[in-house]
């Protein structure tokens, strides 16, 4: 039974989005609350992260931005007074909180109590050493090992682990002092080392898994100690490639129920020994294809990754079960939303497969290691169901968005890598292993030494190899007796259309498209429901994915409905806010009356949580797939502005199949994006472009460029996420991202502007119903022009401008508003240099500010603008003037540099950043300290400064080093810049910079004498001076300022926190107490 | 090769033929298992019916050494959506599709078998016929309407020993001992190796082996073996198994086990062994529309409310009406659709489960009910 007890729960998230904890956490958060508040708990939900669902004013009670730091949530809680705290649906930043929050014993100190969790769990969870022991406690297999404090001793456990055996210096960071020994003449100098670094003399030895299959088990468990297994999960990636990293596939193929069963009790088993008591967790497991021994590599007592997966792949709402048996349920008096007939306390079965392939952006960082390890690197994750594994291989593929669509890596317009796969080739696991290993698969390397090479279960390889087989016969034939069911059983395996047109060589009689050719035949796909029982009970939910069986199951209504295209895999550029976009949509258009339709193909999304939308299809987001679900629906509309370019990229294949797209018109879309005729319609409008020329070739670049003069900014046209887009600075370096820009956006025109030096930038976002405009906000950079907006930090309202520009930035967007007869959202960007306000460029579609934006305002955009594309007029939606703004909102830009090393840390015009987060106060300065803290680079109260400053920033450079100097902090700076802070009487040490071979910077920073770093690049060039100080910070996570204007914004927070301490204050009151 | 099967309803359905090449005639049942096609062909409760596997891919384990619930396949014929084309594990030692070829069971793949398995669950369990040798739908759909089905026939006698024999362990056994030593050694929980009387109504070997791992000296008994006889054995305890078919068709063995619960010795029963105690008590049993075949079952413990997931497999159901409530205590319940799933008698050490506490294949969950049999012959 439910708890009385409580009343109000404190709910973290897990803040901005980083490789490791992403989206998947706003749909378990999202989930976990909703359901909480459904039965009747007062909700405070805490996360940084302002693209989110969960941080809807709608979805708590009382909701927080504010940063994820022991000392924010001790200020909310003294606030709130919450009874219980549910830390296990907000990631690792969670349960770090509830760690921290225990241990210092503010829970105790409020009454707090921690449900869902509790800290012996989470301790014996996350400490690797405390993990072990307890399994071993408690009979549970681990990789055998054990620490020695001899070379005597390491002989004795090498006996026990053979090699190659992993050699680790305990308690030293960062992994210092380990390596791998293959033989016994390396143990003694391994030990040697590993005794040297460890703090405690200690060696740990351990046995290689690498090679190891890999599963992972999603368990739930009540307080009665109902346990149920909510899905098995094996990584075709053996162990060694992070199972974030890994293509993973479910349910398990290669198991005896013997041996899946043995998983199933160790499962229980290791939560009883971590003391998990109520929840959801996974557990992993490595297994020994030759003898089956089964290994516990790690376990999370909390909702993760794959928990989000799991419950996409079953239908069974982890998150939410996880919630409601925190709070006293047991599995056995929830109902099962998809049959609403059985119970939740059962295991689902499936009758089908489902495959998830990640996504990575190795193209956008140039000097990271792309191969794959034991630390995630992927930003996103495509899933896909098929009735067999062949078809949902397939299908993940198509719905990955790399311009692939069959399994040897080709695609429409990629050709196929012609060149031989060797057993070494494989052996690397990269991001296009899986395409190696099928080209191996076809130049007929034998399976068993692919199995070897790549630890790829034996059973996968086969399924490729009919994949294989399939393409020959496709290819052979001729008649339309022999293509009818070859045709059909290629559907069945999963080819694309796409693909079957280029296989389809032979074939003699004519055919407009593959999909007409189908049509004809009655290859007809049809849509099967998730029901989480393999059809033992009707499903009431439809949560639909295609395969071209005997019947279909969507039973379309006859009510008037729209379908919501969302976003695909995250990626840089294209993430959470555009999924926050979709749901919205849904939210508002259900409330309309519309039945709503949403179509996605990631996992990790509000959007395909089956109760955002009334129906969910599950499917590619590709032109074939897109249309079959409008054959089968006939919806009145369809949506494709709210989905990032994702689903632009497909309106105007489905406007030529004649569906109807809703608001903006794919036209006016294609304008905007079309440098060249966007570039007419601003000179007919006459407002002011920053000077620029189209190019076609490098030829045409190096003419338009002598003519306006360098630096220049290069950007393709039809990208997200400035893909390709770069500073260009002389004639020297501009082949090369001319190269690049015309390989991102292969036949469009590639605009060359005039770069604006030190101008500023202005993100405005708009509603526009076609005959009004109204602007929704208005959002500075704070960096000078040059850093891609979704890089930038953003402050709402601008701090620096006049009104009298805002107002022309105003008067600009109503003009190009009316003038592209934008239905909908859409988004302009300024740059203000010298008095002049310039247009960047206009989207007339959701932007990436939509999310911080509306919350910052309070004008739900993006749920307005799916109003107006269903017809409602902005006046009918009383929405006619620009909301004013209370306060200060400042956006800030998270960044994966940490977690891929050898990327260079200097922001420039192509995005890097994963995610973000927002900080508010009515103070600009308490608002940038926030904003600073939630991502992760407080900014310090005292200490010591580092300033390196180019030579045309010595003299702001010197304001920073006198106002820091003020503020109390020791100065160090770099030569040049010391020479000017000791001419101005400043006292400043001088370091050597790091180029010269000096380790002096890096050790000051190393040792932690350095508090922030102030490291202001050159310009455009000198793109790798001061990068071993940034490394340095970013490693030591220091706060790491590179322009001038954020160094004088953090002057300005750590002056404004010393005058007056932060307050932490919800949406909910911030609105309502104006 | 074409292999057609044919429902009694009319419905056609070809695919891709596997194992045998013959027909067969069965009742058509669908069971959701994700793992375990082995244990499930093998298990002789499965006489007289085909299996249609909801499981996307079935055959990719191959068949090993260990995991037989019985000495050979007791499905009449199997029916699958894909055939692995390869064997891959660590334990295999042939395919699928030649074991079944060995042994006369003809299969089918390439069906759609979710449209089957909701026909099934909307309609009931159909009587079908399935040829992998050419034989016309016709005249399968003839073989499949003139067949006379199971209700209230004695499958029981095609699946039983001939003779009593004792229970030696097999390969199988290391797994169930795998699972004793996680446990902490079941043999310390017994007073003494006790003696056990088996009726084999198609006995699942895991119950064997479950019973062994608690150190008792099993004796198997065929399903016609008299209470009279058994009595002369002297055993401490009385199994009674699982098995095929309807319990009503078994009046000796009701008679039977009426007898034994006279005699006051205490008294296991599983899945077939359950319905004839609710006979033996009274009860009805009747026909459920698709039954349970499935390793995700939840059933719950009503005096605790624990739930546990189970295996199951059954068509037929004690009907709980006519117990005699004084005399009897409903232990365990369906959560899927409340149907009676254990029960207890007040005054005599007699009880019995529905679902299979050996799992094999399944969740082991329900292994301590072997435990609670020990336990009632240590209070003895």
């Amino acid at each position: 039974m439910k708890r009385s007890d409580i009343h109000t729960i404190l709910v973290p998230g897990s803040g901005a989005i980083v490789i490791g904890q992403a989206a998947e956490f706003d749909y378990s958060g999202t989930q976990a609350v909703k359901a909480l508040k459904a039965e009747g708990y007062r909700v405070v939900l805490v996360n940084s992260n302002p693209a989110t669902i969960m941080t809807d004013p709608e979805i708590a009670d009382a909701t927080y931005i504010e940063p994820l730091t022991p000392e924010a949530l001790e200020a909310i809680i003294a606030q709130e007074k919450p009874d219980a705290m549910l830390p296990t649906v907000g990631g690792q930043t969670g349960l770090n909180l509830a760690l921290a929050l225990s241990e210092n014993g503010v829970l105790e100190k409020y009454g707090v109590q921690l449900i869902g969790a509790n800290l012996t769990a989470i301790k014996a969870a996350e400490d690797r050493l405390l993990f072990r022991e307890t399994m071993q406690k408690n009979n549970i297999p681990v990789p055998r090992g054990g620490a020695a404090y001899s070379l005597e001793e390491a002989q004795e456990l090498v006996k026990e682990t053979g090699y190659p055996v992993l050699v680790r210096a305990s308690f030293a960071m960062g992994g210092t002092g380990a390596s791998w020994v293959y033989e016994a003449n390396q143990l003694q100098e391994a030990v040697r080392v590993a005794i040297s670094e460890s703090p405690i003399g200690q060696a740990w030895l351990e046995e290689s898994v690498l090679g190891w299959k890999e599963y992972e088990l999603e368990v739930m468990r009540d307080k009665k100690n109902n346990f149920v297994v909510v899905c098995s999960i094996e990584n075709l990636d053996p162990m060694g490639v992070h199972t974030g990293d890994s293509i993973t596939v479910a349910p398990a193929q290669t198991l005896t129920d013997r041996e899946y069963q043995i998983l199933r009790d160790l499962a229980h088993q290791v939560l009883s020994a971590v003391g998990v008591e109520t929840g959801g967790s996974n557990v992993q497991f490595g297994v020994d294809p030759k003898t089956g021994r089964v290994v516990v590599i790690e376990m999370n007592p909390r909702v993760s990754r794959s928990s989000a997966l799991a419950s996409k792949a079953t239908g069974f709402p982890i998150a939410k079960l996880a919630a409601l048996v925190a709070v006293g349920y047991t599995l056995d008096e929830i109902t099962n939303d998809i049959t609403k007939q059985t119970k939740a306390a059962f295991e689902p079965s499936l009758d089908y497969v489902v495959v998830k392939i990640p996504r990575w952006a190795f193209e956008k960082f140039p000097g990271v290691d792309p191969t794959l390890g034991p630390q995630m690197k992927s930003v996103g994750e495509a899933m896909a169901l098929g009735r067999t594994f062949p078809e949902a291989l397939n299908k993940a593929i198509q719905s990955l968005e790399i311009g692939v669509d069959a399994l040897d890596g080709s695609g429409p317009n990629r050709e196929l890598v012609a060149e031989p796969e060797t057993f070494a080739t494989l052996t690397i696991p990269r991001a296009d292993r899986l395409f190696r290993v099928y080209r191996a698969i076809r130049q007929g390397m034998s399976l068993d030494e692919i199995e070897k090479a790549t630890g790829y279960d034996l059973w996968f390889l086969a399924q490729m190899q009919e994949i294989s087989n399939w393409e020959v016969v496709i290819g052979n034939c001729t008649t339309e007796a022999e293509l009818k069911p070859a045709l059909r059983f290629a559907k069945q395996l999963g080819f694309a259309d796409s693909h079957l047109a280029r296989l389809l060589t032979n074939y003699q009689l004519p055919f407009t498209s593959i999909r007409e050719l189908r049509k004809q035949l009655g290859i007809l796909p049809t849509f099967q429901r998730v029901d989480t029982c393999a059809a033992e009970f009707e499903a009431q939910t439809p949560y639909l994915y295609s395969a071209y069986e005997m019947d279909d199951e969507s039973r379309p209504t006859d009510k008037q409905k729209i379908l919501i295209l969302g976003g695909g895999p995250n990626r840089i550029g294209q993430g959470i806010e555009f999924d926050y976009c979709c749901c919205q949509a849904a939210f508002a258009l259900s409330k309309m009356g519309y039945e709503t339709i949403m179509y996605n193909c990631n996992p990790e999304t509000v959007s395909t949580d089956y109760d955002t939308a009334d129906r969910l299809y599950f499917e590619p987001l590709t032109l074939e797939h897109v249309l079959n679900v409008i054959d089968r629906e006939k919806p009145i509309g369809v949506i494709v502005q709210f989905g990032g370019q994702t689903p632009l990229n497909l309106a105007a294949g489905l406007e030529a199949a004649g569906v109807k797209i809703l608001g903006t018109s794919p036209h006016a879309i294609q304008l905007s994006e079309d440098r060249e005729a966007f570039a007419k319609l601003l000179k007919e409008l006459g407002i002011t472009q920053p000077e620029n020329g189209i190019a076609r070739s490098l030829e045409e670049a190096r003419e338009v460029a002598q003519r306006i003069g360098y630096p220049v900014l290069v950007r393709p046209s039809f990208v997200l996420g400035g893909r390709a887009m770069a500073l260009v600075d002389s004639e020297a370096n501009l082949a090369g991202f001319i190269q690049e820009a015309m390989e991102a956006a292969p036949h469009q025109p590639i605009l060359i502007d005039k770069f604006l030096e030190d101008a500023f930038e202005i993100d405005v976002d708009a509603l526009s119903d076609g005959e009004r405009v109204v602007v929704g906000a208005v959002m500075q950079h704070i960096e000078e022009a040059g850093v891609h907006s979704g890089d930038a930090t953003c402050v709402l309202p601008p701090y620096k401008i006049s009104a009298y520009h805002q107002g022309r930035m105003s008067e600009y967007t109503e003009q190009l508003g009316l003038a592209l007869g934008v239905r909908g959202l859409m988004n302009v960007q300024f740059a203000l240099k010298d008095e002049i306000v310039y247009v960047l460029e206009v989207n007339p579609r959701a932007s990436r500010t939509v999310p911080y934006a509306s919350k910052a305002t309070s004008l739900n955009m993006a749920y307005v603008a799916a109003q107006v594309m269903a017809g409602k007029t902005l006046e009918e939606l009383n929405v006619t003037e620009e909301p004013q703004v209370d306060g200060f909102f400042i956006k800030e830009a998270v960044f994966p540099f940490k977690k891929l090393p050898g990327s260079s840390s200097l922001l420039g015009p192509e995005m890097h950043s994963t995610g973000e987060v927002m900080g508010h106060a009515s103070h600009f300065g308490h608002a940038f300290a926030k904003s600073q803290t939630a991502a992760g680079q407080g900014l310090p109260d005292e200490g010591a400064a580092l300033i390196t400053v180019n030579d045309y920033d010595k003299s702001d450079g010197l304001k920073f080093a006198r106002d820091m100097h003020r503020l109390g902090f020791k100065l160090y700076a770099t030569p040049g810049t010391a020479y000017l802070i000791n001419n101005a009487g400043l006292p400043v040490e001088v370091v050597e910079k790091a180029q010269d071979g000096s380790t002096q910077i890096v050790d000051l920073i190393r040792s932690g004498q350095i508090q922030l770093v102030l490291n202001t690049p050159l310009g455009p060039h000198a793109h790798t001076d001061g990068a071993e100080i940034r490394k340095a910070a970013i490693a030591m996570n220091v706060p790491l300022l590179t322009t001038l204007s954020s160094a004088i914004a953090a002057v300005s927070a750590i002056r404004a926190t010393r005058k007056k301490e932060l307050k932490y204050r919800s949406l909910q009151s911030h609105f309502n107490n104006g | 090769m074409t292999a057609t099967l044919v429902l009694e309803d009319g419905t056609i359905l070809e695919g891709k033929a596997f194992g045998a090449k013959t027909d067969a005639v069965f009742e058509l049942v669908f069971n959701t298992s994700m793992t375990g096609y082995q244990e499930i062909l093998t298990d002789p409760s499965y006489r007289g019916q085909g299996v249609l596997f909801t499981a996307s891919h079935i055959g990719n384990v191959g068949i090993n050494l260990e995991d037989d619930e019985s000495a050979k396949p007791q499905v009449s014929a199997a029916v699958i959506r894909s055939l692995s084309p390869v064997v891959s594990n660590w334990r295999s030692a042939l395919s699928l599709s030649d074991w079944l070829e060995k042994h006369n069971v003809p299969a089918i793949s390439g069906v759609d078998t979710r449209w089957l398995t909701r026909k099934l669950r909307d309609g009931g369990t159909q009587k079908a016929a399935l040829s992998t040798k050419g034989t016309s739908a016709e005249a399968l759909f003839k073989m499949a309407r003139e067949w006379a089905g199971l209700d209230g026939r004695d499958m029981v006698k095609e699946v039983t020993c001939e003779e009593s024999y004792h229970w030696v362990d097999d390969e199988g056994m290391k797994w169930v001992a795998k699972m004793q030593k996680a446990e902490g050694g079941r043999q310390n929980m017994v007073n003494r190796p006790w003696s056990i009387v088996a009726y084999d109504f198609g006995i699942k070997e895991n119950i064997l082996r479950h019973l062994s791992s608690y150190g008792a000296h099993v004796t198997v008994v065929p399903a016609d073996t008299t209470a009279k006889d058994v009595l002369a054995l002297k055993p401490d305890g009385i199994f009674l198994s699982n098995g095929p078919g309807d319990p009503a068709g078994l009046p000796y063995a009701v008679k039977a086990v009426s007898e034994l619960i006279e005699s006051n010795i205490p008294i296991f029963g599983i899945c077939l062994g359950h319905q004839l105690i609710g006979r033996a008590l009274g009860a009805d049993t009747h026909k459920l529309k698709f039954g349970h075949h499935g390793g995700n079952h939840p059933v719950q413990h009503l005096p605790s409310g624990e739930v546990l997931i189970t295996a199951q497999n059954h068509n037929y159901c004690v009907s709980e009406g006519e117990l005699n409530k004084n005399e009897v205590e409903i232990t365990y319940k369906s959560l899927n659709d409340e149907s009676l799933e254990g029960l207890r008698m007040k005054n005599k050490p007699v009880f019995s489960v529905q679902f299979h506490p050996e799992s094999a294949p399944g969740p082991h969950d329900a292994h301590d009910i072997f435990g609670e049999f020990f336990e009632m012959l240590n209070n003895k």
